[in-house]
This record gives structure tokens, C-alpha cells and sequence, in this order.
């Protein structure tokens, strides 16, 4: 803990992004948002609202057209809503890709890549091939190419939306255990409200045209949680229903 | 150790049944058709023979030209044929595919090369090889290197843009994915753009070597080198001497030749494509 406690946030100052030029599409308006270091923060909102963007913007994949970003030094890693596994290379192929493009020596790489896997539960899985795993299995990988980076924060595009409940359960306790263990600072993007809160410390609610924040939640529960948790429920029950009330036939 | 031995001795048994009961029906899958084509084939040129539809002279009988056809592979003349044309078509595809090779990564890398040659390449690739003789035969006259010049430009054209293609198809994602790695410069070129290309490059290496063996052929037709047998030029004496049976023998090594080295590509990708997890799309 030593340190972390005077580390500056990460701070999100004005940020807009407008595609197509100045009469294009505005995805982004003058966005303001402060990330605490270690702090679990899920961007929550349905399609189009910009959270996507936002992520981008904040990897550095995307420049804003207005405001600033300082990420107070820290270097981050992405994972998307596909595993994006690079087909032709080995489960440990693909984890050494990201250290090589990490800069890490070659002589550490076979350690690094058995320790990762242990950290995503898949151990042993060196020697396969993508498309020999479940797409469950296959975010475990994606996940242990991220944390390859040794980035301090992780942001999470829609990680688990195209996995089944079950395998989803699973890999949300995992990422909650490996957000912890790694003292890592997570940006979680999903359209989930459920999942929002089951993994959010603070819940940030965004709306489309313009994209923009509309709210925040804090959401103070002990961890771990569970999905099925009669807070976590409540909780995530009230906050559906102010969307629905906000969203009010817009769309 | 004993438990590790029987671990070791068991597999082999369940691979062999498994791997008799994949020969045959491989054998089934992949042999059977093709064979009953031949056989298909030759019925047809026997009945049309036996017909006489054309005098024996010209069209001679199956087995006679599979007669002649052994004939023709112990004579010495006949094999340096096969051998130079061969040496000629390896040489001149090396020589396409690192030239193809060049060019198609210079296009696929930078705008401006682009827009300056991109739609040059198409073109090329569009232009009969033949029409390219006279001028290769006025510059370098009758000569290999006619025969080379006129075959790379067959076969660059399509390898480049076998490149071109793959390296424009490189799924956004997976470059946003690179990119998010880390991966910048000449270390994504190499790691992900290059590899991701690969099945693309392939089919245009492909390609390439079929345009580079017409090319030869019609080459060795028209460029008579004295002294030194090709595969197109033994045709073109057989034609001359009207010995119909070399003459068909000799097509038949050419077409044999034109799918040994098709079967060879089709290994390559078919091996790259089962690594990827790309071969179930085929079933």
C-alpha cells in the first residue's frame, strides 16, 4: 500500500470526440472524470453512448478532438470483447508477443509465460492453438497477454459479453482476484447493469447523442461479490430503472 | 516408471487403428476420385481411337503414348529437357518471388507507391506473357534471359498482389489488438502484418507459379535456344518430325509437372491454414 495512497488519479479533463470533421458525428462531449488509483470503475451505458470510445481515447488507440487525458504516467492494456488471439501463434506464442513488444528479455519469457497462465487459471495450456479453446478459455489467454504488459491499468471493453453466464461468473471473480492481487486500476466498459455493479467501486453512467456522463454510483458492497447477491440485485434493479426512465422512449 | 512405459505403449496401438482407419478413408476422399477420372479420361481418348476420328497418326492410342512416354524417360535429350525447363522455372520464380515480393510490400506500406503502381500491377497481371516476347527477343534476343525476363513479369505481378491483399485484409481488430501490445514499426510488420498476410501470399505465390509456367512453356516455344532441349522446344520438333506419340508423351509431363508442384502449394497452405483452425470451414 505503500505510496498508492498519495499516487495521483487519473484524470479525464473536457475530453470530446467528434468524428468526420466539425459538423460530424459528436461521439464524445466534454466528458470529466477522475479514476482513483486501484479504483474498479465501470463505464455503463447502451449502445452508442460513447463508452467504447472513451476506452479508446484513454489507451491512447484514439485521440480526443477537445480536452485532455493524464494518465499520471501509468502505462495501460486493453482487452476487448473478442479475444483477438493472433491465430497463427501458440498460447504461449501469443503471450510472449505482447512481452517481446514489452520489451522483456528473451531468457524470461518461458518463466513469465507459466507464472501468467497460473494467474489466469489455465496452466499447462502453453502449446495450444486458438482455435483448440472455448471462447471462455480463449479470454483467459486474452487476459494473460494483457497483464503480459505489467501495465497498471487494465481497461476492459465489453470483456465477457459474448460468453455464456457460467463461464462470465467465473472469469468476473477472476478478474476481481487479479485486479486485487495486482494492485491494477480497471476501467471496465459493458451495457450490463447487473455486471456493472457486481464489479464496479463506482458505477459511471453515460448516455448517446452526445455521448456524455449522466451519473454516478458508488457501489460500497464487501468483495468478492456475487452476481446473485441480493445487494448486488437491488442495487443494479434501481439504477435499470432510472435508465429506463432517463432513456424514455429516446430509444 | 512402469505406469510411465504403459503410458507410452498404449497410445501408438489406438494412433495405428486410428491412423488405418484415416488412410482409408483418405484414400476413399482423396485418391478414388481423381483416379477414376483418369480412367475416365483415358476410356474416352481409347474410345474416340477406336472410332478413328482422327488417322492414327495424329491421335495415337493411350497405350502407345504411355509406351512412347518410357521410352522418352530413358533417353538422355528428353530428361535434360525436363531438367531445364524445371531449372529455368524454379530460377525465374525465385527471382519473381523476391522481386513480387519487394514491390508488393512497398505498395501494401506506403500511399504514394501505391497510387504510383498499384494499378500498374493489375494491369500487368492482365497482359498476356506472350506479347512480351518480341520485345524480350529484340533486347536480349534468343536467349535464357529472354525466357526469364518474360517469365517474371508473368509471376511478380500476381505475387505482389497476393501480398497486397493479404496485408490490406489484416482483420482491424487484430491490429487494434497489435497495436495495443505495443507493437509499432518494423517489430508489427514483421510479427503480426506479415504472418496474418501469409494465406493471402500464398495463394499468390500460387498463382504465381502458374502464370511463370505458361509463360516458360509459351517462351520455349518461341526462343530456340540450339543445343539445349526444353520441354516447349521438344514439342515443337516433335510437332515438326509429326511424331505424335513424343508429342503427347511430352504434354503429359508438362501437365504432370503443372500438378505435382500445385499439390506442393495446396500442402503449404492447406498445413498453415489446419495450425489456424481455418481447414473446419472446408467441411
Amino acid at each position: 500500500m505503500t505510496g498508492t495512497a498519495t499516487a495521483e488519479p487519473i484524470r479525464i479533463i473536457g475530453v470530446g470526440r467528434t468524428f468526420g470533421g466539425a459538423a460530424g458525428t459528436v461521439a464524445l462531449e466534454q466528458v470529466d472524470l477522475v479514476v482513483q488509483e486501484r479504483e474498479f470503475v465501470c463505464l455503463l451505458g447502451a449502445s452508442g453512448c460513447g463508452k467504447s470510445t472513451l476506452l479508446s481515447l484513454i489507451a491512447d488507440l484514439d485521440a480526443p478532438t477537445t480536452g485532455t487525458i493524464d494518465l499520471g504516467g501509468r502505462r495501460t492494456a486493453v482487452m476487448f470483447q473478442d479475444a483477438n488471439l493472433f491465430p497463427w501463434l501458440t498460447v504461449a506464442g501469443n503471450i510472449e508477443l505482447a512481452l517481446r513488444f514489452s520489451g522483456v528479455p528473451k531468457a524470461d519469457w518461458s518463466r513469465r509465460v507459466t507464472e501468467l497462465l497460473d494467474v489466469v487459471r489455465l496452466p499447462g495450456a502453453e502449446k495450444r492453438r486458438p482455435h483448440e479453446l472455448s471462447g471462455g478459455m480463449r479470454q483467459r489467454v486474452a487476459l494473460a497477454r494483457s497483464l503480459a504488459q505489467e501495465a497498471e491499468v487494465l481497461l476492459m471493453d465489453e470483456p465477457f459479453a459474448a460468453l455464456d453466464a457460467i463461464t462470465r461468473d467465473a472469469l468476473h471473480g477472476e478478474i476481481e482476484r487479479i485486479a486485487e492481487e495486482r494492485r491494477l486500476t480497471v476501467i471496465f466498459v459493458t451495457h450490463n447493469v447487473r455486471e456493472a455493479v457486481r464489479l464496479g467501486d463506482r458505477v459511471i453512467v453515460m448516455k448517446p447523442s452526445p455521448g456524455r456522463i449522466v451519473r454516478e454510483e458508488r457501489v460500497p458492497l464487501p468483495r468478492p461479490r456475487r452476481m446473485e447477491d441480493p445487494e448486488v440485485a437491488r442495487r443494479a434493479g434501481e439504477l435499470h430503472d432510472e435508465l429506463d426512465l432517463q432513456a424514455g422512449g429516446a430509444r | 516408471m512402469s505406469a510411465v512405459a504403459d503410458r507410452k505403449a498404449a497410445p501408438p496401438t489406438s494412433t495405428d487403428a486410428r491412423g488405418r482407419g484415416a488412410l482409408g478413408s483418405r484414400l476413399r476422399g482423396t485418391v478414388l476420385p481423381p483416379l477414376l477420372a483418369v480412367v475416365i479420361a483415358l476410356a474416352i481418348w481409347q474410345l474416340l481411337v477406336v472410332l478413328e476420328v482422327k488417322p492414327a497418326y495424329v491421335l495415337p492410342s493411350p497405350a502407345t503414348v504411355f509406351g512412347q512416354l518410357f521410352t522418352l524417360l530413358s533417353d538422355p535429350t528428353f530428361l535434360s529437357g525436363i531438367v531445364r525447363t524445371l531449372s529455368r522455372g524454379i530460377l525465374g520464380f525465385l527471382i519473381a518471388l523476391v522481386i513480387g515480393t519487394a514491390i508488393g510490400l512497398a505498395v501494401a506500406r506506403s500511399r504514394f507507391v501505391r497510387s504510383a503502381i498499384g494499378s500498374l500491377l493489375t494491369g500487368l497481371q492482365t497482359m498476356p506473357s506472350i506479347a512480351w516476347f518480341p520485345l524480350a527477343i529484340l533486347l536480349f534476343q534468343l536467349s535464357e534471359t529472354a525466357i526469364l525476363f518474360v517469365l517474371v513479369l508473368g509471376a511478380a505481378p500476381s505475387i505482389a498482389n497476393g501480398l497486397i491483399g493479404g496485408v490490406d485484409e489484416v482483420p482491424p481488430p487484430l491490429m487494434r489488438t497489435a497495436r495495443s501490445l505495443g507493437g509499432r514499426g518494423f517489430g508489427l510488420i514483421l510479427r503480426v502484418i506479415l504472418p496474418a498476410a501469409l494465406p493471402a501470399y500464398l495463394s499468390g505465390l500460387k498463382q504465381g507459379w502458374a502464370f511463370a509456367w505458361r509463360s516458360l512453356l509459351a517462351g520455349e516455344l518461341l526462343v530456340i535456344i540450339p543445343n539445349a532441349a526444353s520441354l516447349g522446344q521438344l514439342l515443337q520438333f516433335y510437332r515438326e518430325l509429326s511424331n505424335a506419340p513424343s508429342l503427347y508423351a511430352t504434354m503429359i509431363v508438362i501437365l504432370v509437372v503443372g500438378m505435382v508442384v500445385d499439390q506442393v502449394f495446396a500442402r503449404i497452405t492447406n498445413g498453415v491454414r489446419e495450425r489456424r483452425g481455418l481447414s473446419a470451414l472446408r467441411n
